[in-house]
């Protein structure tokens, strides 16, 4: 059923923030670190033991696979709800800086994939 | 005919989040009509749906005053449900399923090296920007600094050192530029950056941070690749607000 892979889902998720939480506090910043990102770890984990076990059936997976192609609607509906007004009546100084760190971060894409690249996998150069 | 309108507005608040379904659903079906039509499928319809939001947002923000964009209206209050961390947070971890553990295992000291470097730069470009604008005490130019790295990181890292309410703002404006930046430009400079691989796709996370940012900037370019940036994007406000009011803060004073 489908609600079994929602349900799946949900778990991985509030367990994640709950431990991104913790790690939020035991570093002592109010604020979740990481929590999706090992929902997300949770999440693959979890499906990959159930569906080699059989006991991720079809049905159930669609009731997983429904929320990731509702996806970009969502991330419409939240840059719907963003302060855009905000963003623009900071003036001068805070287009700069948003842009500037925005700009500089997409030149780094390109130089860090290159380091990692001969750094862990020499052989596969291309 | 008041009457109607009223009922209509009353049924839309109650069933806020339907609401948020049907809107957002038009939205994004003018969006890919319009990209099909005008652009013939070069820009794509998630790009054009996510420009339309923010659009939306900006009117939403002049008509009533509030900082929620289109959902500060009452009968569209559930795209603020729609689109908030509850279901935005369910919906990238659901993004993940399907992907394969390795893939992540082979990017990991990218990724860690790139997250680094993203929170580590937007400090020093946030902060040099400020200096540039007059700022000179240690607490505002690293409060800014956070800003440029994201809208959560700028007032945290502020709050916790003590900003000023004014300079408090000024970074979370940041932050929010930021992010819209990210969200429009993505689709655009992707090929340019070699955005096309799970492990470029990670890096970008690490480097530029914000969650919205990321999240909507790589649906816009190949939804493929949302799970990789999501993953690291999401360690990157927690690292922030861990570094800014500490050794980014310390370093700052030292030197001013």
């Amino acid at each position: 059923m489908a609600i079994y892979g929602t349900a799946l889902l949900s778990l991985c998720l509030l367990v994640g923030i709950f431990v991104g939480k913790l790690i939020g506090i035991l570093i002592g910043v109010n604020a979740n670190v990481g929590g999706v990102g090992i929902a997300m770890l949770l999440l693959i984990l979890l499906s990959e033991r159930l569906q080699k076990s059989g006991r991720l059936e079809p049905p159930s997976e669609r009731g997983i696979i429904f929320w990731s192609t509702i996806y970009i609607p969502i991330v419409v509906a939240m840059a719907a709800s963003q302060n855009v007004l905000a963003a623009i009546k900071g003036g001068p100084l805070a287009l700069i800086a948003g842009t500037v760190s925005v700009l500089v971060c997409f030149a780094l894409v390109p130089l860090i994939s290159r380091l990692g690249k001969t750094d862990t996998t020499p052989d596969a150069e291309s | 005919m008041n009457t109607i309108i009223d009922v209509l507005e009353s049924v839309l608040a109650k069933y806020a989040l339907v609401t948020g379904f049907a809107v957002i659903g038009v939205t994004v079906w003018i969006s890919y009509v319009l990209s099909d039509r005008l652009t013939k499928g070069r820009l794509h319809g998630s790009a054009i749906a996510i420009f339309i939001g923010l659009v939306l947002a900006y009117y939403g923000g002049i008509a009533t005053g509030g900082s929620k964009g289109i959902s500060d209206i009452k009968a569209l209050a559930g795209v603020g449900i729609m689109g908030g961390a509850m279901l935005r947070d369910l919906a990238i971890v659901a993004t993940a399923f399907g992907v394969r553990m390795d893939e992540f295992r082979k990017t990991g000291l990218s990724g860690i090296v790139s997250l680094f470097a993203g929170v580590i730069i937007s400090f020093i470009v946030g902060a040099t920007i400020a200096y540039a604008f007059g700022y000179r005490d240690a607490v505002s130019l690293t409060t800014i600094g956070g800003g440029a790295a994201t809208y959560i990181v700028g007032p945290v890292t502020g709050s916790a050192i003590g900003a000023s309410s004014e300079v408090i703002a000024l970074s979370v404006a940041a932050g929010l530029v930021k992010s819209i930046l990210v969200m429009t430009l993505t689709p655009f400079l992707a090929k340019y950056i070699g955005l096309d691989n799970p492990r470029s796709a990670l890096i970008f996370g690490g480097l530029m941070g914000t969650t919205s940012g990321v999240a909507g900037g790589l649906a816009a370019t190949d939804p493929k690749l949302v799970p990789y940036g999501a993953m690291t994007a999401t360690f990157y406000t927690g690292l922030g607000c861990l570094l800014g009011p500490s050794v980014i803060f310390i370093a700052i004073r030292a030197l001013f």
